[in-house]
């Protein structure tokens, strides 16, 4: 404080800057309590009401007819994990593609036309989605199928990782790329094994991200997988997963799958959570010290 | 940085220029001791030593520091290391001063002999030589200082005049020994004088033109 | 062994900008040579035209004649990556490669070339982190330790290190101490002196005290123009030209 400033002001001042100061800090605080909260009710919400139905027969077996009890949703779980890995292998790929292109190659019209686009898709209500490739691939197939239901979900994981991708590549200095140039290393390949490999981090959490929103989407799956009251592990049949049983069971009028759907909702939830806790898990294995 | 660097050179010019007017000043009132036979001279003279002897610490230290905290490039550094040069030749001329003065004190003691040699003259020469060496310096004119090479050979011809001409006087009158071994004492002082005039013209031109004329050309020593 | 440069008629520009007018210099074998002038003089752009880093700027370009040793760079069947391979760069800033290891990184220009014998690369890595003064402070956490959690004097040499990894003949360094404190500073220039004996070294740099300190040769440009080239030595104490002198003696730039 200058010496300029009489005493009593300069502390009035600094009480001033102190009240202010833990008040803007209390909202913050607050602000984050806020958040979780909901977040924990939902989770501690689902796990009272769901742990009780889950059971090893919930989990190893398939749904018995409508009036009787018991059965499960092995074959939701199974059918959500292969409809993911289609999703996955068609969304990642061509998500972290186009953020490679927009990042490297496409600071110029076009990449803003992709950009915007991608934008829009994201914005595209799930169930358009599901009804466009309905018309697209369900049609022309004349059956519905696991492979229609990832095709759908990937459309949607697109433009997340996309974004993230382009974000994360964007967010590596330049003089990395720089460096690699001066070694005599193509442009191409300094894009895939440098500059994507220092960005690696963000473009995972972008997966994660596109992956944990599309694995509980019901809608898209509505005229795609469609469902199924039994096993199936080929793509191109009808297969269940786990967002279309506990929709299916929670609007039903028996109060046994009622239950079910409560226990199918915290399994869901849980898998999304242990799938990304496990690639935190596999992928800081590989990081150095200081990295 | 570059104008504190600039007073530090404008500061090292003007101590040097006036330590020069002190050897100059010196040289003159030595002459004066020698013509009037007035100790008096004498006497300013020597006490003027120290005075020459101080600045010429001075200068050194200042150039020391600009060295190490300016890291000089170029005409700069040749500049300091000219101003160091000088600065020594300079402290030289002002100890010949003091030698041709002590020896006017002994000729002062002894009885006035006449002799065949234009001290006067020859100191002159010297005095102007040194006086336009240090005008070379103040204006950086290379020109100035070549002109003060040349005289030199006119001082070393008039030493050996003297010389030869006290010798023989020595020889024929050996009574005035004594008096003419102080003259010629004098008259090698005054030809050291100029040697020192001559090496700040070749500091000069060294420093403007970045050339080292020195031990060659028209000056080599006989 | 490192080779000699020639360089005719080089010019290069911004887009529209035309920011080198026309140089010719002649860089001697196993010498080093230093390029100084003031900011925006260009110095930098000729030191990147030299193994066409310059192009990899948006609409920047060149053209002239610059021949490293037999290899004519913008000759007509030139290509850029091929030259980059045999001159090596190292810049301003210390930029190791983040996410790879120590040892990774001196062996990026091998391995992303495609060279795949392992026991070489290793050996490889050895031989540069040697050169480059780097392998004893480092040689017991090679895999451990990633490049970017060494100090900033230390990932300077592992830059180095890395780009003597593909064995060049040439080694370019724009400014490589400048953000270094000054006992970083004196292990790299003590190290260029080094290098010398191997490679021919291109040096630019701001500080002419370093300029004088470890080049044999300095090149002096101003505006897209070389003013000046000479021994080290002559630049400093007499330079030929009025302009070269203004700038040495600080009274611009």
């Amino acid at each position: 404080m200058p010496n300029s400033v009489p005493p009593s002001t300069s502390q009035k001042l600094s009480l001033w800057r102190r009240l202010t100061d833990w008040g803007a800090t209390g909202f913050a605080i607050l602000a984050a309590v806020l958040v979780i909260v909901p977040l924990m009710a939902i989770f501690v919400y689902l796990l009272i009401k769901g742990i009780g139905s889950v059971n090893l027969a919930f989990l190893t077996q398939t749904p018995k007819p409508p009036g009787e009890l018991g059965g499960g949703m092995a074959n939701g779980i199974i059918g959500t994990g292969l409809i993911l890995l289609v999703a996955s292998g068609l969304g990642i790929p061509l998500g972290i593609g186009s953020g490679i292109y927009l990042a490297e190659y496409g600071r110029n019209r076009f990449g803003d036309m992709i950009r915007f686009t991608a934008d829009v898709l994201n914005g595209v209500p799930s169930i358009v989605v599901g009804i466009t490739v309905y018309s697209l691939i369900v049609v022309r197939q004349k059956h519905f199928s696991a492979f229609s239901g990832g095709v759908a979900l990937g459309i949607m994981m697109i433009p997340t990782v996309a974004r993230a991708t382009e974000e994360m590549l964007l967010m590596v200095p330049n003089v990395v790329r720089e460096a690699a140039f001066g070694l005599g290393i193509p442009r191409w390949r300094t894009t895939l094994s440098i500059t994507l490999r220092t960005a690696s981090a963000g473009v995972i959490t972008g997966c994660m991200l596109a992956f944990a929103r599309v694995a509980g989407e019901t809608a898209p799956l509505l005229f795609t997988a469609f469902g199924n009251q039994f096993w199936n592990l080929k793509l191109n049949q009808p297969t269940a997963a786990l967002s279309l049983q506990v929709f299916t069971y929670a609007i039903s009028p028996y109060d046994d799958w009622h239950k079910q759907a409560w226990a199918g909702a915290l399994i869901l939830i849980l898998l999304i959570v242990g799938a990304v806790a496990a690639v935190r898990i596999v992928t800081s294995r590989g990081t150095l010290k200081g990295a | 940085m570059r104008s504190r660097f600039q007073q530090g050179l404008d500061d090292l010019k003007e101590r040097l220029l006036r330590m020069g007017g002190l050897a100059e000043q010196a040289i003159d009132r030595a002459t004066e001791a020698y013509r009037t036979r007035d100790s008096k001279f004498c006497q300013m003279v020597l006490a003027g030593e120290t005075a020459i002897n101080d600045a010429e610490r001075e200068i050194d230290e200042l150039a020391l520091d600009l060295l190490a905290m300016q890291q000089p490039m170029a005409v700069d550094l040749r500049f300091i290391l000219a101003v160091l040069k000088i600065n020594a030749d300079l402290e030289r001329v002002g100890d010949q001063a003091v030698n041709i003065a002590q020896r006017v004190l002994d000729l002062i003691s002894e009885p006035e002999i006449p002799l065949p040699v234009d001290i006067p003259r020859m100191a002159d020469g010297v005095s102007t030589m040194v006086q336009r060496a240090l005008e070379s310096f103040l204006d950086g004119k290379a020109e100035v200082a070549e002109a003060v090479l040349q005289m030199d050979s006119i001082v070393d011809r008039m030493k050996d005049e003297a010389f030869v001409v006290l010798v023989q006087k020595m020889h024929d009158d050996p009574a005035c020994t004594r008096q003419a071994l102080d003259v010629l004492l004098i008259a090698r002082s005054l030809e050291r004088i100029a040697d020192h005039a001559t090496n700040i013209a070749e500091d000069v031109i060294f420093w403007v033109r970045g050339a080292d004329v020195r031990h060659g050309g028209a000056h080599y020593r006989e | 062994m490192g080779v000699g440069i020639e360089v005719r008629g080089l010019k290069a520009w911004y887009g529209k900008n035309e920011s080198l007018h026309g140089i010719d210099m002649s860089v001697p074998a196993n010498h080093v040579t230093a390029v100084i002038g003031p900011s925006g003089c260009g110095k930098s752009t000729f030191v990147r035209c030299l193994n066409r880093m310059h192009e990899t700027i948006p609409e920047a370009y060149a053209e002239g004649s610059v021949k490293v040793g037999e290899m004519d760079v913008y000759g007509g069947g030139s290509d850029p990556v091929e030259v980059r391979r045999r001159i090596g760069m190292v810049f301003q800033k210390p930029n190791p490669f983040p996410t790879m290891s120590i040892f990774d990184n001196v062996a990026a220009g091998l391995k992303l070339n495609g060279f795949r014998n392992r026991k070489q690369i290793a050996e490889l890595v050895e031989r540069s982190l040697k050169l480059a003064a780097l392998w004893e402070e480092v040689k017991d956490s090679l895999h451990k330790k990633s490049g970017a959690s060494l100090s900033g004097g230390q990932q300077q040499r592992l830059c180095i290190a890395r780009a003597l990894a593909v064995e060049p003949e040439v080694l370019l360094m724009d400014e490589p101490a400048s953000a270094l404190d000054p006992i970083s500073t004196s292990k790299i220039e003590e190290l260029i002196f080094q290098l010398k004996q191997h490679y021919t070294v291109v040096i630019v740099t701001h500080n002419m005290q370093q300029a004088a300190r470890v080049a044999e040769l300095t090149g002096f440009f101003l505006m897209g123009n070389l003013i000046e080239y000479d021994k080290t030595e002559k630049i400093f104490t007499t330079p030929a030209d009025k302009r070269t002198e203004d700038y040495v003696t600080g009274r611009f730039g």
